[in-house]
């Protein structure tokens, strides 16, 4: 039998588990961290539907039951190719081997002190998109809003499309993840104004452009097309931040209970890692880079190495999950036809 | 406000300033505006700290007022500053320590231009060769002489008589530090904390027992912004800046600002004035404005320099109410007297704004 070890637990290493393993594989998943779902697992609703995140977790985790080993806690220290099999060596000190590799070692979130100017981790009601699930998680919202000024505000593209920070590729996710925060936002305090600040808004999925109009139409969300320049802090504790409003061709500065960054993807430390380890080739936007951006989207330059989900970009988790199982036909078709591909 | 987040990013722009053996450029206003600035800091650190520190009467302007109106092209300030890069070789020292901040940031921005296009570097070399015929060595470290003082910081506060604290009550005196722009907006790591958090001010505050003001037009130009002020016409966006960051403080109830820039005291004292007469608002308590301070006027105070060889006596905003907060004392009687004794007579006293 096949050998396949995935590397990386979230959505795109537990959808691909189980698929090679219902392909008749045995599958070992590797995640360094103590449970499994990665990014996913932090968050709380999702968009476009509202469906609780739980939900995606425990059902990815329910289909790998019985049939994958979960390797937690434990991560790749070396890989060596012997007679076309992989020695993976792991922190553990044991030494696993494969007919394959998939790589699923996904995203970080762009670390927000890194945008001085918005003052992430210097004032007290400036946090991160990712903070905000927990908060949502916890139902502590209220506990979180002063109540001073009963406005809240929404930073697009923190860490995306930015030259000042190195990036300039869009993250894809935060747009519409700053729009369903939005409406929870108003559907929990109804007494709140929220305010979007964007560059411009990428509603390139299915109901996204329907969320935004919701959002408008029925819940009074405001949209100010303008970046962010500054956040500080007013003696009461509230964020000032200062915004041009592009459309209206002024400058704007408004004090708010909460400002929201919504950071965008990097790679992960995992990837980068692995890819140094592989010797494999980055992107201009430091993510894995396929073998052909077309046509062979799951394959790294090496063979018998796949990649799948957020290690070769900014995904959606329907597009992850469709990644996953794209990753896991063509690694059937590698044991099939054992194709090479030469560099 | 979380301090660790402030002492993360101050962790990550630190700067290397020299010990030792500087070459001073003086400021081309300060001067005027607060006259015993430079001289105070000349011998804080020749008679305090023991440095040697040479003050050199050849030297001019880098510029960089005329170069920032764009009344002077790049190739010119590069030249003049050039020649003054050859002053301090000439006299046999590495490190260059400017008054001005824009001084700073225009040395900072040259010799950022000349790393990366040496090319450059050999033309001005020719300029100054064929004008001049003198030739220079690069700075081996360059720091603002705010940088300098702020290296000694401690030994400062070791050596003062008093600390930025409120003697009647204990508590530290609340003070607003502005930054000039031209410090570390272009190159954030050529200034001690970066751009959006500068320290080097905060860390003398701390060092010296103050408690540092951050309110919300913290980082807001303090109104000269060079054409703002310069072209006649624009001066109305020089004092609106100034007014937008004075609104912005007053809540917290400032006892003092320090600055370390040229042109920011001036505007920032100068200004209280005409907005008391314009506005009738004044900014500190019962009728008084905010003491405008540079960073050597308050290290000499704290140092227990007599307030009137600190040059008190020619800021447009009284000082006498912080002098009374600290618990310095002073000649009110000596105050415009010159340094000959002789009485240079007494400004006429403003209607609105409080002066002593």
């Amino acid at each position: 039998m096949k050998n396949v070890i995935v590397i990386g637990g979230g959505v795109a290493g537990m959808e691909s588990s189980a698929q090679l393993a219902d392909m008749g594989y045995q599958v070992t998943l590797v995640e360094k961290e103590s449970k499994l779902g990665g990014h996913v697992d932090q968050w709380d609703f999702l968009f476009p539907n509202h469906r609780p995140a739980r939900e995606i977790i425990d059902s990815l985790k329910q289909r790998l039951n019985y049939k994958v080993e979960v390797k937690l806690g434990t991560e790749v220290e070396s890989m060596q190719r012997n007679n076309g099999q992989y020695a993976v060596k792991l922190n553990s000190t044991e030494v696993l081997h494969a007919d394959a590799l998939l790589l699923a070692s996904g995203f970080d979130l762009f670390p927000a002190q890194k945008k001085e100017e918005y003052g992430y981790g210097i004032y007290n009601h400036v946090i991160t998109a990712a903070d905000l699930e927990e908060i949502f998680r916890s139902g502590n919202l209220r506990k979180v809003v002063s109540g001073n000024t009963h406005r809240i505000g929404i930073v697009h593209c923190v860490g995306s499309r930015d030259e000042k920070v190195g990036n300039e590729y869009c993250s894809k996710v935060c747009c519409v993840t700053g729009v369903k925060q939005a409406i929870r936002l108003r559907e929990a305090l109804p007494e709140y104004e929220v305010f979007n600040f964007y560059m411009d808004l990428r509603m390139f999925g299915r109901y996204f452009e329907d969320l935004y109009r919701e959002a408008q139409e029925k819940w009074g969300v405001q949209f100010v097309r303008g970046r962010v320049s500054e956040a500080s802090e007013d003696v009461k504790g509230n964020v000032v931040v200062k915004v041009e409003d592009t459309l209206a061709g002024r400058p704007m500065k408004i004090s708010l209970d909460l400002l929201i960054l919504l950071t965008g993807f990097i790679p992960s430390k995992g990837t980068s890692r692995l890819g140094d380890l592989l010797q494999l080739e980055f992107g201009s936007d430091r993510f894995l880079k396929p073998a052909d951006e077309h046509l062979l989207r799951n394959h790294s330059k090496l063979e018998g190495v796949f990649l799948a989900g957020a290690c070769t970009g900014p995904r959606s988790i329907a597009e992850t999950i469709t990644d996953a199982r794209a990753a896991v036909l063509e690694i059937a078709a590698f044991f099939r036809d054992k194709v090479t591909v030469h560099e | 406000m979380k301090l660790e987040g402030k002492k993360r990013i101050w962790s990550e722009y630190q700067k290397e300033i020299a010990d030792d053996h500087y070459y001073y450029a003086r400021s081309c206003i300060r001067q005027n505006f607060f006259p015993a600035s430079e001289t105070i800091f000349l011998r804080i650190m020749q008679q305090e700290l023991g440095k040697d520190i040479k003050d050199d009467a050849r030297h001019t302007t880098c510029t960089g007022i005329a170069y920032h109106s764009d009344l002077v092209p790049f190739d010119t300030t590069m030249t003049v500053v050039a020649r003054l890069f050859s002053l301090m070789t000439e006299a046999g020292y590495e490190n260059y320590a400017p008054s001005c901040i824009t001084s700073f940031g225009l040395y900072s921005e040259i010799l950022e231009t000349w790393e990366h296009h040496p090319e450059i570097e050999a033309r001005v070399r020719e300029h100054l060769w064929k004008s001049t015929r003198r030739e220079f060595k690069k700075p081996k470290n360059l720091a603002h002489a705010s940088d300098i003082v702020y290296k000694f910081r401690h030994r400062i506060a070791e050596k003062g008589k008093y600390r930025l604290v409120n003697h009647k009550t204990g508590e530290p005196l609340k003070v607003v530090e502005h930054i000039g722009c031209h410090y570390s907006r272009m190159f954030p790591h050529k200034g001690v904390g970066g751009a959006e958090y500068p320290y080097v001010l905060v860390g003398m505050i701390e060092a010296w027992g103050g408690e540092v003001v951050d309110y919300p037009e913290r980082r807001h130009c303090c109104g000269f912004g060079f054409r703002q002020y310069l072209v006649k016409s624009n001066r109305g966006y020089s004092i609106s800046s100034s007014r937008k960051k004075f609104e912005s403080m007053e809540p917290f109830k400032p006892d003092m600002i320090i600055t370390n820039c040229p042109g920011c005291p001036y505007f920032l004292d100068r200004w209280q004035y005409a907005i008391s007469e314009m506005e009738g608002k004044t900014y500190g308590e019962n009728g008084n404005g905010i003491p405008v301070l540079t960073y050597e006027e308050t290290a000499g105070l704290v140092m227990g320099y007599d307030p009137w060889d600190l040059g008190f006596q020619m800021h447009q905003v009284s000082v006498e109410p912080l002098l009374d907060k600290i618990g310095v004392p002073y000649d009110p009687y000596a105050k415009y007297l010159g340094v000959n004794g002789k009485f240079i007579g007494t400004p006429e006293h403003p209607e609105v704004l409080k002066v002593y």
